[in-house]
């Protein structure tokens, strides 16, 4: 029997409440004792002393570019990227080509993760039929090939009662609907967040309230359907609020912050570059606080990247030319750590809950628990290691980063999938 | 300014000055205006992405009076429209070593990527809806032919502020040199950032206010590619922010007008107020020559 040995490591399961100095005993693929001084003859041996032992990180939030888009990222390359960030399982958007809106395509798609990806890859399908915003997709039998959730990421559905109909399907079928909250019409020709910054440089704005508008209609909609409702990448103070406003009214409304919408704001861009152009926006200094108190206070649910590769030649163009998306898998641990964790914003359980519990819940995966029985998904963490990180060494195929040459003090030390080791920091 | 000119918000106060005083020499019935060879065996490309008659002329002359060699190239006929990107446009222009590059584009920012991956050095002669650093610095030299300093003038700058490069460029000189800066146009076209952009800057939306007691009145063009931004229709906005003889009681007696070119006669400005004493925007267009001139001989001396 396979068996993999973590020992003395400092062992974090929020669910629990577990935060102790424990050894763990994996056997095959499921974790099979957590204890004190436990016995592991014929094991592999993990020494964690002074590590965290976690419960394996989920992004519920990436881009793997396949199929369609192999040159910016395979699900092999993108799994890679998660790995050395620590991250055990990803969940994919839809916006491949073909896109992800029928159960063909999510197949292929579990079929080339099982093959090739080393971590865990969920699929999200499309909300609409090439996600047009017109026409719903096969939602159900894409929920039996295997997706965790719909959601038209990067071409919202504008159409309210699209939505409305969308999110009682999913309803139906036990799937939460994801949604970029971004009114279209408001945000057109927009290529950075509206406001000084976009006016010193002479740059179209997209203006917070394009966000809002559609955080509030969907929330609206969501209390009428009663589906579970999660805003992706939730960037502006104003949506903070409203979705901390729903959940105080009882409504199953969760939502996601990325690293870089609480590391940064827009004006730390530095002139016309972009790899800090994604969408929603770098926005204001005060936006990225209510971001970070939402995640203080228990508004935001989960951290995801939006993990959005983009092949070099397409960033290297005029900054209005150029995709919207960066890369992020990597760096997620090392900026929570370096924004939330080490300035005493949030307590290192909170920021394990962030990266497990919280987006197991939204999606139900069954994979955010760190407990005898569950999934051996591990994520173990070392809070001192100096590291710089630099993009030209990522695992993933492009190199769209804000955050190259960045030293980070904490981050990944290893990351076990199904009772493996598939990535350890090299010392 | 060894790195070429990408705009005026990063220029400091005695820089802006030495090209003002540089190109008092460069103006007509001056010494040194006529052909020189300070830049005897120079190239300057002038790579225009966008339409533009006055100003790639402007520095097509500046660059010959100094004795450059000038090569003009416009997008439309060129690579360009063959479907190459920015870069490999620049990266072959940058192999045949131009000892400078003048460009126009109408990507906000295009100069500034390009200075990043060029080591030629990259003159700004518009960036999209972003900077023209030459046309403030000639706007600059025509207010000065006519008043001791810039410093409390009153100057009203009246559009699409939002979207003009004019404007901004505009903006940080005055305010770099202590002017008061009333910016006017409707809200659409207004941002209310512009107040925080730059020190002295107010904002109005009332043309009348805007122009009282004014000692500059800059008039933008109207962008007819953006007037379904402004909400307005033509003949309202000419109503409410067009600049006619009437409004000139409003301003100093000794007030001046000013206009980057080209007009749009009964848009923006009346033909009683475009060709009236009060108009200096001939001046603008043969000041530009001088200025362009001290800027290139600034980059490309040594």
């Amino acid at each position: 029997m396979r068996k993999l040995f973590i020992r003395n490591g400092r062992v974090i399961d929020p669910a629990s409440g577990l935060d102790r100095i424990l050894d763990v005993l994996i056997e095959e693929d499921k974790i099979a004792a957590i204890g004190e001084k436990l016995q592991a003859s014929g094991a592999e041996r993990f020494d964690a002393t002074g590590l965290i032992v976690a419960p394996g990180f989920i992004d519920m939030h990436v881009h793997l570019r396949e199929p369609g888009f192999e040159y910016a990222e395979t699900i092999e390359s993108g799994s890679r990227a998660a790995a050395a960030g620590g991250f055990t399982t990803i969940c994919c958007m839809p916006n491949t080509s073909p896109i992800n809106d029928n159960a063909t395509v999510t197949r292929y798609i579990i079929e080339r993760a099982e093959r090739h990806a080393i971590v865990n890859v969920r699929p999200i399908g499309a909300i609409t039929k090439g996600s047009a915003g017109e026409e719903l997709s096969a939602i159900g039998s894409m929920r039996d090939a295997g997706i965790v959730a719909i959601s038209d990421d990067g071409r919202p559905v504008m159409n309210a009662r699209v939505m409305r109909r969308a999110m009682e399907t999913a309803r139906s079928f036990g799937m939460p609907v994801i949604d970029h909250c971004e009114d279209l019409h408001l945000s057109a020709g927009g290529d950075m967040h509206e406001g000084l910054q976009s006016v010193r440089l002479g740059l179209r704005g997209i203006p917070a309230a394009s966000e809002d508008v559609m955080v509030a209609r969907d929330i609206l909609l969501a209390e009428l359907t009663g589906v579970r409702f999660h805003v992706a990448h939730i960037s502006s103070r104003h949506s903070v609020e409203m979705v901390a406003f729903a959940k105080s009214r009882g409504l199953a409304v969760t939502c996601e912050a990325t690293p870089h919408h609480f590391s940064l704001s827009d004006d730390e861009m530095p002139p016309y570059d972009s790899n800090y152009k994604m969408k929603p926006p770098l926005r204001s200094a005060r936006d990225q606080g209510a971001v970070t108190n939402g995640i203080v206070s228990g508004a935001v649910d989960a951290i995801a990247t939006d993990h959005a590769p983009h092949a070099g030649s397409e960033k290297m163009q005029e900054f209005e030319k150029c995709p919207f998306g960066v890369i992020g898998l990597e760096t997620a641990i090392g900026l929570t750590l370096e924004r939330l964790v080490h300035p005493g914003k949030i307590p290192l359980a909170r920021m394990v809950e962030l990266f497990s519990t919280g987006p197991d819940r939204v999606l139900n995966l069954h994979r955010g628990r760190l407990t005898v029985g569950a999934p051996a998904d591990i994520t173990i963490l070392d809070l001192e290691r100096t590291w710089t990180y630099d993009v030209n060494k990522s695992a993933s195929k492009s190199r769209n980063s804000p955050f190259d040459g960045r030293v980070f003090r904490g981050g990944p030390a290893a990351t076990v999938v199904d009772g493996r080791i598939v990535w350890r920091a090299a010392n | 300014m060894p790195g070429g000119l990408l705009g005026i918000e990063g220029l400091e106060r005695p820089e802006i000055e030495a090209i003002l005083d540089r190109a008092t020499s460069f103006q007509r019935q001056q010494p040194d205006s006529r052909k020189s060879d300070a830049l005897r065996g120079r190239m300057i490309v002038n790579l225009f992405f966008e339409a533009s008659t006055r100003t790639r002329t402007s520095f097509e002359i500046a660059a010959k009076r100094l004795g450059a060699d000038a090569i003009s190239i416009t997008a439309s006929g060129s690579s360009v429209d063959k479907g190459e990107s920015l870069v490999d446009t620049l990266n072959t222009l940058g192999a045949m070593h131009p000892d400078a590059i003048v460009m126009r584009h109408a990507a906000s920012g295009a100069p500034h990527f390009l200075a990043r991956h060029l080591p030629t050095p990259i003159i700004n002669a518009g960036d999209g809806t972003h900077e023209h650093p030459t046309q403030a610095l000639l706007d600059a030299r025509t207010i000065l032919d006519r008043r001791p300093t810039l410093e409390g003038l009153r100057v009203a700058i009246i559009g699409d502020i939002a979207h003009s490069r004019v404007a901004r460029s505009n903006m940080y000189l005055l305010s770099k040199f202590g002017a008061e800066i009333v910016l006017c146009g409707p809200a659409s076209l207004l941002p209310v950032e512009l107040a925080r952009v730059a020190t002295g800057v107010t904002l109005t939306h009332d043309m009348r206010e805007a122009i009282r007691a004014a000692d500059v009145i800059m008039m933008l063009r109207v962008q007819l590619e953006r007037q379904h931004e402004a909400a307005f229709s033509a003949g309202e906005y000419f109503h409410f922010y067009g600049l006619r003889l009437e409004h000139m009681d409003l301003a100093k007696p000794d007030a001046i007008v000013m206009h980057p070119g080209p007009i749009n006669r009964g848009r923006e400005i009346s033909s009683e107020v475009a060709d009236s004493q009060r108009s200096v925007i001939l001046n603008q267009v043969e000041n530009g020559i001088a200025v362009r001139m001290a800027v290139l001989e600034r980059i490309l001396k040594n």
